[in-house]
């Protein structure tokens, strides 16, 4: 059997918040990731989906040893980044890269395009000539979709749907095995954010990365992603297959956030049956015991108060956090 | 076709900026009837916020509109500050994308709730205590009493716009302006406060127009479209006609760029090339031209008018052939 390319094994990130306290601070714990684990294959998309809170952008930059873990691992071809110094980690960094939400933020305003295009060959492909650099630039923006006659213009010249695929550039030009996709759709228009999602999965293709499709959005993920993870307040609540997770959803929150997604089609939007989710999420300072979703559950019963519910096979590879989910 | 509420009949508005003036609405015409929804669709800068903030008076200062904005028989595009607001918040509401910043926030809720029928019923403070803890029940708040008394930072972004949504239907509007109402919320809150416009209207005949980027929701919403493009209407018509055989190539081209829940395939998007246009520097005749496959040589010369579809909708649109009518393209 083959390695996979990432190994996530209880990987737990939790935050101390200040709540209230005058000469003494009171810090309570916030668990923004709560024990998660899970495989990434070579050339693997997975999509990571669930509400604002649940904990999936702070998954990502953990992944990428951006945010330190309080605990398990994160094994990278079977070595563990957690454990690695600063020099080490920088080794592999080169392999991992991140596309993020907001595409004018995560450009520095005073580099130009073709600056910030080039930053990682000047990091990890030192010996470069700067012949070398310009041309791999202007190679990666027709790639991308960017006329090469931008190459030194600034980021706020560019439209938001240019800064991302700049930010594309920029996380493609190592040619990376994983790329964290933070919500890299969000803040485009309808028509730009087509263009984007079809660059990015011409990249995953070409180069055979693996992906981390990070979104609210559960239209993009099912187009994007072979398998999916759904997270609800730093737990994981259901991961399987794509088709099975759209087609045969096991957990009562899947259902409901499949079933809350609107359809633009007005024969189906309006005839298929609304399954309303009571109430909003509860604060992750003071989660639900038990099950954290059984708050707003329509299956909850008093063992969903007790026991937190286990990650169950519902079938091959289909996993599942309910103590309900045959019913 | 019943009455009219809000007729607006060559509206435009024009800011005013250093780089010269800017046409954010262009000549647009429409009506919205009694008890309707009508669902209004467009990307960002295509002024499907504007032309609504224009008729509701609430435009920024260097904002200009010129052309009629008729409500009750008055144009609110030339109405004074004073009938402005005898009309605001009572005959006519509207509802914010971001709850937060559209509540005051050193104000209770409670206050804020009430300030419209003590402004515009005469009510006193204990009278429009009761009608507002009977509203936030109605919009589904629990513990309205307890919510009554709290500061908008101290309710949810979900509970923030039941407020709202209780707030605009305080006074029983005819018209509710929702810009992009769920656009700030999580899917689930957002299928609540769907439910919850749908059932004023339909509960109080409120008309409501849904101003929106998300083609899903206008598709379970709305009973007429229209969608927007560089600040003017290039389609309108019944909700079906619009979604099963949309007229113009950019409403075609929408749908089909759209990623859907319901469809299982993970082939190529179909894309629309290029980018909504500067609104300061706009193609000449039709603005949608430079990324239009069905371009033809008189859609650069001059920009098509609204005309009839010959079903019982409007398309601004040359072309009349429309079973061959381009989606947009496929990036191999």
């Amino acid at each position: 059997m083959t390695l996979p390319l990432l190994q996530v094994r209880d990987l737990k990130v939790h935050f101390q918040v200040r709540a209230g306290g005058i000469f003494f601070a009171n810090y309570l714990p916030l668990k923004a990731v709560d024990g998660l684990s899970f495989d990434l294959a070579a050339g693997e998309t997975l999509g990571i989906v669930g509400e604002s809170g649940c904990g999936k952008s702070t998954l990502g930059r953990a992944i990428l040893q951006l945010l330190p873990a309080t605990s398990g691992s994160v094994a990278w071809l079977g070595k563990d980044l957690t454990a690695l110094d600063r020099a080490e980690l920088k080794a592999h960094r080169r392999h991992m890269q991140i596309v993020f939400q907001d595409p004018l933020a995560s450009l520095d305003p005073r580099m130009t395009a073709g600056d910030i295009i080039a930053e990682p060959l000047r990091n990890y492909e030192t010996g470069l000539s700067s012949a070398a650099i310009k041309a791999r630039v202007r190679e990666m923006m027709e790639q991308v979709g960017l006329l090469p006659s931008m190459v030194n213009r600034y980021p706020h010249e560019f439209s938001g749907g240019q800064c991302q695929r700049i930010g594309i550039a920029r996380a493609m030009i190592l040619k990376p095995k994983l790329v964290v996709c933070d919500e890299p759709v969000s803040a485009l228009d309808v028509s730009i954010r087509a263009q984007v999602i079809n660059l990015l999965m011409d990249f995953q293709r070409a180069l055979n990365i693996s992906m981390l499709f990070i979104s609210h959005d559960l239209s993009v993920v099912r187009h994007i992603s072979r398998r999916v993870m759904v997270l609800y307040l730093g737990k994981v609540m259901e991961l399987a297959d794509r088709d099975a997770i759209y087609g045969a959803p096991r957990h009562p929150y899947t259902q409901a956030l499949i079933s809350a997604v609107p359809i633009p089609d007005p024969e189906k939007e309006r005839a298929k049956p609304r399954v309303l989710v009571a109430g909003d999420l509860p604060s992750p300072l003071d989660p639900p015991s038990g099950c954290v979703f059984r708050t707003r559950c329509p299956k909850a019963t008093n063992i969903c108060a007790l026991t937190v519910p286990v990650l169950e096979s519902a079938g091959v590879g289909h996993e599942v956090a309910c103590h309900h989910w045959r019913d | 076709m019943s009455a009219s509420v809000l007729d607006l009949k060559n509206l435009s508005v024009r800011f005013a900026t250093p780089e010269g003036e800017v046409a954010a609405v262009s000549e647009l015409s429409l009506s919205v009837g009694k008890g309707e929804c009508l669902g209004i669709v467009g990307e960002s800068g295509s002024g499907k916020s504007q032309t609504f903030l224009a008729a509701m008076g609430l435009l920024a200062r260097n904002g200009r509109a010129v052309g009629e904005a008729i409500f009750g028989g008055i144009n609110l595009a030339a109405a004074d500050e004073n009938t402005l607001n005898r009309l605001r918040g009572n005959k006519l509401a509207m509802i914010f994308q971001d709850p937060m910043t559209s509540l005051t926030p050193h104000m209770k809720v409670g206050h804020q709730l009430t300030e419209v029928l003590v402004r515009h019923r005469n009510l006193k403070f204990p009278a429009a205590r009761d009608r507002a803890i009977a509203m936030l029940r109605r919009v589904q708040i629990s513990e309205p009493e307890r919510r009554f008394e709290m500061y908008p930072h101290e309710l949810s972004g979900g509970l923030r716009q039941r407020v709202m949504i209780a707030m605009a239907l305080m006074c029983g509007p005819e018209l509710i302006i929702a810009d992009e109402p769920t656009t700030a919320l999580d899917v689930t809150v957002q299928a609540q406060i769907l439910d919850l416009i749908r059932r004023a209207k339909e509960e109080l005949g409120t008309a409501v127009i849904l101003i929106t980027h998300d083609l899903g929701v206008v598709a379970g919403m709305a009973d007429r479209v229209g969608v927007m493009y560089a600040g003017r209407i290039v389609e309108l018509g019944e909700v079906h006609q619009i979604f099963n055989a949309p007229q113009h190539p950019y409403t075609k081209g929408l749908l089909a760029c759209t990623p859907r829940l319901d469809d299982a395939t993970a082939s190529a998007l179909v894309t629309i090339p290029g980018q909504p246009p500067d609104l300061q520097q706009l193609p000449t005749g039709c603005a949608y031209h430079p990324r239009c496959g069905n371009v033809m040589e008189r859609c650069r010369a001059a920009a098509p008018p609204l005309m009839s579809t010959g079903g019982g909708g409007l398309k601004a649109c040359f072309l009349e052939n429309f079973g061959s009518v381009q989606a947009g393209t496929v990036v191999p």
